[in-house]
């Protein structure tokens, strides 16, 4: 893992504007990114955790602070949401195909990427169905794939099996687990699960209550590949133990 | 109504359904016929369904029909074409800028409040009996339908899909191309099927009110000579064009709207 960070974040700070002069929903917030890192953020509900993976986006401005991204101003992202969000009036490659159309990528290169990313996350013979077709799980699995399929800078996931039941969130962690072992991408993943934070990430990210600052930053050593296995062993409970500890 | 459950029947189930249609059809030209026969009704005010038949082939043969429904039916495409654009592009501006939308709210609302067929007259007064006034009097008739579901489909679109398309980075002209017309075509082809139907009824009442040509024209004279066989074959006629317009826009809709379960009829 290279030392020179993809993305620096400097005291960062978010205010809504309300009728009670506003309302603070991150503050002073600073990290460093390094390349092909796992980063989770987690975070109680309310501590702005989604707010600062918007802001990663550039779907939202900060009030103040300042992102840096090594590669330049604007970089390539992917993201993933809570729910899918698949376009209902396009199959599951031309979901998958979407990011690739935007850049104005010929058809025939977007159709074999995207059978490549169908094979990645195990969605072979579903290429040609509606989006209505699709389980939750299989829906955030489209999901993953399109927001691969251009090869970002970075990926972000906001709470990407948070609407999923607990079983298949659970395959679902496997599953991403492999992909990123794959793909080696920088990821940023936003959470409110200890182990879903462990089980993924190389570094957590631990958020306090709103107005959300960094109150841990907290270097998970677990080896990789992971497997289900280790979310059982006593280590792994040791680390959950001073994560829950950290939140409070 | 939703009849979406017939699509779920098995293919001769379906068959079964369609025959009582016919049926129903059937039975309804038995009554019509028993009632113009027995009840001594004389031929100008109830016709027999063979005397309109008769008079709808002699119609045909001297090309009276054809030619006056070619006049309705280019009226009421035309109407249905620059009523439709002119309500896109507003519907347009106006699902964009609530300041907008306020500033010219209370002159749409006022449209909707004047019966068209109390100003139909003024509009042919001003615009003369020629087809201009049609063409009018039907582009603003389809207008708001089309207007208000262009807005509503506009409106309707989900934000967390414009975040999607804002974190790719995707530009204005796309997400009109990749989101908003996709999303948006559900609600504004449901207007356009009303104002398909509403369109033809804007022709009529514009030729009813003065015109040279038209099936209202043909309404007109077939009532003012004791002609009844031609008004039941005009109104039949219209029938029909108002049924195929709407078969068309409703064809449309299942070609573009594959990926959802559209309610039929």
């Amino acid at each position: 893992m290279s030392t020179v960070p993809i993305l620096t974040v400097r005291n960062l700070s978010v205010t809504f504007p309300d009728a009670n002069g506003g309302l603070h929903a991150l503050s002073d917030v600073s990290f460093e990114v390094c390349p092909r890192e796992f980063i989770a953020v987690l975070g109680p509900s309310g501590s702005g955790k989604s707010t600062l993976l918007r802001i990663l986006a550039g779907l939202l401005k900060p009030t103040r602070g300042s992102i840096h991204f090594a590669d330049g101003d604007s970089p390539r992202i992917g993201m993933v949401f809570q729910q899918a969000n698949l376009m209902p009036w396009r199959t599951v490659i031309e979901n998958i195909e979407l990011p690739l159309e935007l850049d104005g990528e010929n058809k025939e290169s977007a159709r074999v990427k995207a059978q490549d990313l169908i094979e990645l996350v195990g969605l072979q013979g579903f290429e040609h169905n509606w989006p209505r077709d699709l389980s939750g799980g299989m829906a955030q699995r489209v999901a993953i794939a399109r927001a691969l399929i251009h090869d970002p800078d970075i990926l972000l996931l906001d709470e990407p099996f948070g609407s999923l039941d607990a079983l298949t969130r659970e395959r679902m962690w496997t599953e991403l687990s492999r992909i990123w072992q794959m793909r080696q991408k920088t990821v940023i993943m936003v959470t409110h699960s200890i182990s879903e934070s462990l089980f993924l990430s190389d570094r957590v990210l631990v958020l306090t209550q709103r107005p959300g600052t960094i109150k841990l930053d907290f270097k998970v050593d677990l080896p990789r590949p992971r497997d289900d296995e280790m979310r059982y062993t006593a280590h792994f409970g040791k680390l959950a133990r001073k994560l829950k500890e950290a939140i409070g | 109504m939703n009849l979406n459950f017939i699509r779920n029947l098995p293919e001769t189930a379906k068959r079964g359904y369609r025959w009582l249609g016919l049926i129903s059809l059937a039975a309804g030209l038995i009554v019509w016929w028993a009632i113009a026969r027995f009840s001594g009704l004389p031929a100008f005010v109830l016709p027999s369904p063979l005397q309109v038949w008769q008079r709808f082939l002699l119609s045909l043969t001297d090309g009276e029909l054809v030619q006056n429904t070619a006049v309705t039916l280019v009226e009421i495409l035309l109407g249905l074409l620059w009523g439709a654009v002119f309500a896109i592009v507003l519907g347009y501006l106006l699902a964009k800028s609530r300041t907008l939308e306020h500033l010219l709210s209370p002159y749409l609302v006022a449209s909707q409040a004047v019966p068209l067929v109390a100003i139909a007259p003024l509009l042919v007064i001003w615009f003369g009996p020629g087809m201009f006034s049609k063409v009018l009097i039907c582009a603003l008739i389809v207008f708001f339908p089309v207007l208000v579901n262009t807005i509503v489909g506009l409106r309707a679109v989900p934000t967390a899909l414009y975040d999607l398309m804002h974190s790719m980075r995707a530009s204005q002209r796309q997400i009109l191309l990749h989101l908003e017309i996709p999303a948006a075509l559900p609600i504004f082809l449901g207007g356009l099927r009303i104002g398909a139907t509403l369109s033809v009824i804007g022709a009529v009442v514009g030729e009813l009110v003065g015109a040279d040509h038209g099936l209202g024209v043909l309404i007109n004279v077939g009532r003012g000579t004791y002609d009844t066989p031609m008004v039941f074959v005009a109104v039949f006629t219209l029938i029909a064009l108002a049924l195929a317009l709407y078969g068309i826009v409703a064809w449309i809709e299942r070609k573009l709207l594959a990926w959802q379960q559209i309610a039929e009829l």
